[in-house]
């Protein structure tokens, strides 16, 4: 098995804030980010396919096209966009870096046809991530 | 706030992992009880120098766990900060490992054996399981941990 990593960067804005809590209950659990102008970073997607080299062309899936889908799924969707209120999937979370991985890990499984999806790391900044994969399947 | 697509079976196909990453600076020498002065100079090479050196470790955590969908969190960072800060870096940043952490008084304190003495300070957080510990001894040396295979 071969392992493929495809990296790309997008910034969007983003506050965390429940209804359900009180005003004092949103501070407390989440201190900073619950800002209500919101607040931003610069996130970085790490997408690796898991697969068997295809032995005409040598590759696990073309790197193109899984340039495109990113481009697609995930740059177009939220790259330079508020979370919380334009993004259509992030609607009633919050949009926390484990709520957004799943929302990516879901928006691009559905489009990988050659190799699977392995894992889905997203920074929210360098010293913060959340990363996704089937359970039973050891991250590499 | 439950969104469609975190039904069971949807959410427990995928396993989601926290990732953290912390810092600290500390002296260790390496040098072994059971191995002749010869020896150690041989095998620790610079390591064994008998003044010790030291390193900017970065330690990356990583906790899995369910997302609580009331504040989408794994673990709340503030609860999970605390606690390595408590466990960790008080006790070993800007410290001799050697001479300061009890555990390295009969172990040698190469990065291998702060991986597992960090995975077994951390593995009690209460609110999430410890995955893995990594650390980085140099930005070229990294030494992972995943705890003992059941």
């Amino acid at each position: 098995m071969v392992y493929l990593t495809r990296k790309i960067e997008f910034s969007a804005s983003h506050l965390y804030h429940n209804p359900a809590f009180t005003a004092e209950e949103n501070r407390r659990i989440f201190g900073k980010c619950n800002n209500p102008h919101g607040h931003g970073h610069n996130y970085t997607l790490e997408v690796t396919v898991a697969g068997e080299p295809d032995p005409t062309t040598g590759m696990v899936l073309d790197l193109k096209e899984l340039k495109e889908i990113l481009e697609r799924e995930v740059t177009q969707r939220m790259d330079h966009r508020f979370l919380n209120y334009e993004v259509p999937e992030l609607t009633g979370q919050i949009p926390t870096c484990e709520n957004i991985v799943r929302v990516i890990w879901n928006l691009l499984e559905p489009h990988i046809h050659q190799g699977k999806l392995h894992r889905v790391r997203l920074y929210e900044t360098p010293d913060l991530f959340a990363e996704c994969y089937r359970n039973g399947a050891k991250p590499a | 706030m439950l969104p469609e697509w975190s039904e069971a079976g949807v959410s427990d196909a995928l396993k989601i992992e926290l990732g953290r990453r912390y810092r600290f600076a500390a002296a260790h020498r390496l040098h072994s009880e059971r191995l002749s002065a010869e020896e150690n100079a041989r095998v620790y090479g610079k390591c064994n120098n008998p003044h010790g050196h030291g390193h900017n470790y970065v330690v990356e955590i990583s906790v899995s766990g369910n997302i609580d969908p009331a504040t989408g969190m794994i673990a709340n960072l503030a609860d999970l900060d605390a606690f390595v800060e408590r466990e960790v870096i008080e006790s070993f940043d800007h410290k001799s490992l050697n001479e300061e952490i009890p555990a390295f008084r009969e172990k040698v304190p190469t990065t291998e054996n702060v991986c597992k003495e960090i995975f077994q300070r951390l593995k009690h957080f209460p609110n999430a399981r410890l995955e893995r510990v990594r650390i980085e001894e140099t930005s070229n040396n990294a030494f992972e941990y995943v705890g003992e295979e059941i």
